[in-house]
């Protein structure tokens, strides 16, 4: 076949071959910074939770900041994978898997702070239905325990929608490799040969997974936002919180796939692969959440000055202008003005420009799930049970570990599996060969390959 | 007959002395959080009394208003709760099953009043209050959330007594620590499925009014609007 296809089998699998010093270097200390996280932890399931800076009234800080934040992150990857491969967006080809990864990961951490930020950690089996002797269910009235179906169901789709067109991948990787390498892949490949019938039932199942798991990662997100939304408490009591933590999530997680995708390709050399057109369109995408999500915190925030709710306006000028509203601020600019004006110019919108608008949206909806947490918590209704929050250092530790965990992942990832599908990059060159392969023959060669 | 417990507060009587609420850490064995921690927001009381400031010296008026659980019967610390720790009892009461408790923090954070208070630590008493714990309720470990639970503890005392001497309760019979020890007897507690008793009476009072009522939740404690001026 083409020597296109064989260029692109060895940049794409010499990452997962030749190991270089650099590589154990950073996942040195990538662990010494989760283990500062696990640290931290340890810490304070052993002395309290008192060690973190949360008080009465403000129950919540942090950890389900963190919560929020990574579980939206996870909304890069499937979500944008399933929509791009349901409308057969060419360009999406080198995208899929970096995106459909973080998905993974991020819910893998997103996912611990619920049970992290118990008071009583050990006991978090009780939020599960498990067949109790007696007899005892969870409550099912709980939005948390919404969240425990919501986030296992994603969990378990999204990495069902991230193997399934690994197989072939990991078979080629089998092939090209002796030793534990072809031990391990041959068990992660399933027996993939490559026949038309492999290739057919794979195509229905990725076919089913896109199209199954558009409403999953939907719903995901507006649960979580359920969290806040069922509590009949001032500026989280709102209909309007389930579209805007969606709209809030995608966002965020395109902006932290355009910092992977970007550090990806500096790092592993794949600038052959990961065009600047990817950027660019990426950028438009980030650009038009942006905007979405600029509509939905002034649709909020306008209904709620219009509404004049004492309660409500206690915490509206709050973070409009009083003691949150430095972070405020700094989140519209992060989260809008800022990628706005990048993104709107074709000058500014290369990948070092779609970069720092991510890195500024990442920032932005940090922030912003922080915002709609803490002045809530410490401003409700009674005056005289007014609070404030500072955050204390193993809650800080525990955010740092949460970014280390997730580079950590990715990099352990991108050295076991091509991090860009090799045999979707193949078909995108040669479609005929892709669905209309008649026979075996064909479709192996289009697969393996060989020159 | 089964029981509806209610609980009305005066706040024409009331002078904030706060007697309430240390009889209130007697009775539950509730910990003394300590300076330091107190500062931190973590100071510990199932019953406060609310303190509100009116008009500028030498014309300021000061104000008290004890809050504790509302006992509410729509309550939304109980729907939030993923495990049952927090429930409503057949008598109306919003129990809290410290043993079933993993530490959520839902239901403090959806509570309108902000009455429920967090172990943070493990509970530690200033002494000598470490050597007159009460048998009757339970100590709470670290990670648990606790609140007013209109001493439980002596409506289930009582309740057995009568039950035992093959009698109803009487009105005024049982009281919870509070309601004991308070000077100016501005608070009453009784049972709001009797007609006749005490709150049931109060409790259609012009003065009486049910706090954040428009939240929803409503709650079994009537508030007794000031009318004196001084």
């Amino acid at each position: 076949m083409s020597d296109y296809a064989v260029a692109l089998t060895d940049d794409l699998l010499r990452p997962l071959i030749k190991t270089s010093w650099r590589f154990w270097t950073l996942v040195v200390l990538l662990l010494a910074v989760v283990s500062l996280g696990i640290g931290a932890f340890a810490y304070q399931v052993n002395a309290g939770i008192g060690v973190w800076g949360l008080n009465s009234p403000v129950f919540w800080a942090f950890d389900i900041t963190n919560f929020v934040f990574w579980i939206g992150i996870s909304h890069a990857g499937t979500l944008i994978s399933a929509i791009l491969r349901l409308v057969n967006a060419e360009w999406r080809r080198p995208v899929t898997r970096c995106a459909e990864v973080i998905t993974v990961f991020a819910l893998m951490i997103g996912a611990m702070f619920p049970i992290v930020h118990l008071g009583r950690p050990w006991l978090f089996f009780w939020l599960m239905p498990y067949p109790s002797e007696r007899l005892i269910w969870p409550n099912f009235r709980s939005p948390l325990v919404w969240d425990f179906f919501a986030i296992s169901t994603y969990l378990t789709g999204s990495s069902l929608f991230l193997f399934l067109p690994t197989i072939p991948d990991f078979a080629l990787v089998r092939d090209k490799t002796t030793g534990w390498r072809n031990r391990l892949y041959s068990i992660l490949a399933l027996g993939w040969t490559g026949t038309t019938k492999q290739w057919h039932r794979l195509e229905s199942a990725m076919q089913i997974m896109a199209i199954a798991i558009v409403p999953v990662a939907v719903s995901v997100h507006t649960i979580v936002s359920f969290d806040f939304s069922m509590a009949p408490v001032p500026m989280w009591h709102s209909t309007i919180f389930g579209p805007y933590f969606v709209a809030g999530a995608i966002f965020s997680g395109i902006a932290a796939l355009i910092i992977a995708m970007a550090a990806l390709r500096k790092f592993l050399h794949l600038e052959k692969y990961l065009h600047p057109v990817h950027f660019e369109n990426l950028g438009k995408l980030l650009l038009m959440m942006s905007l979405l999500w600029g509509y939905f915190v002034f649709a909020e925030r306008l209904t709620t000055w219009y509404g004049n709710g004492v309660s409500e306006m206690t915490v509206f000028w709050q973070t409009q202008r009083l003691s949150f509203a430095p972070l405020y601020w700094t989140m519209v600019t992060a989260n809008f003005i800022v990628p706005v004006i990048i993104l709107s110019f074709r000058k500014l919108r290369t990948i070092a420009g779609c970069v720092v608008a991510s890195f500024g949206v990442v920032l932005g909806m940090w922030l912003e799930r922080f915002l709609i947490i803490v002045p809530t918590l410490s401003h409700k209704y009674l005056p005289y049970s007014w609070g404030s929050y500072r955050p204390r250092t193993p809650e800080i530790l525990l955010l740092i570990a949460t970014f280390g965990a997730m580079v950590l992942f990715y990099v352990l990832f991108s050295k076991l599996v091509p991090i860009i599908s090799i045999w979707e990059m193949k078909i995108g060159q040669h479609p005929q060969l892709a669905h209309e392969s008649q026979t075996t023959d064909e479709a192996q060669t289009m697969w393996r390959t060989q020159p | 007959m089964s029981h509806r417990w209610g609980m009305v507060v005066d706040l024409d009587t009331c002078t904030g002395c706060e007697a309430c609420v240390v009889a209130c850490h007697a009775e539950n064995n509730i910990p003394t959080a300590g300076p330091a921690e107190a500062a931190r927001g973590r100071a510990m009381h199932w019953l406060r009394v609310e303190r509100y400031w009116e008009g500028e010296y030498p014309e300021a008026k000061l104000k008290f208003r004890p809050v504790l659980c509302q006992q509410c019967d729509a309550a939304p610390c109980e729907s939030v709760c993923p495990t049952y720790a927090s429930h409503h009892t057949d008598e109306g009461l919003n129990a809290q099953v410290y043993n079933r408790c993993i530490g959520t923090r839902y239901c403090a954070n959806a509570c309108p009043y902000n009455v429920r208070q967090f172990n943070f630590f493990n509970p530690t008493w200033d002494k000598p209050l470490h050597l007159q714990f009460n048998p009757d309720v339970s100590i709470r470990e670290v990670g648990v959330m606790e609140k007013c639970t209109f001493c439980v503890q002596r409506i289930k005392a009582a309740e057995i007594t009568a039950d035992a001497e093959k009698r109803e309760l009487k009105d005024g019979e049982l009281k919870p620590a509070c309601a004991q020890s308070c000077p100016a007897t501005a608070i009453a507690f009784g049972d709001l499925n009797d007609p006749e008793s005490k709150v049931s009476r109060l409790f259609q009072s012009g003065r009486g009014e049910k706090l954040l009522e428009d939240v929803g939740t409503q709650p079994k404690i009537v508030y007794l609007k000031r009318q004196a001026t001084a």
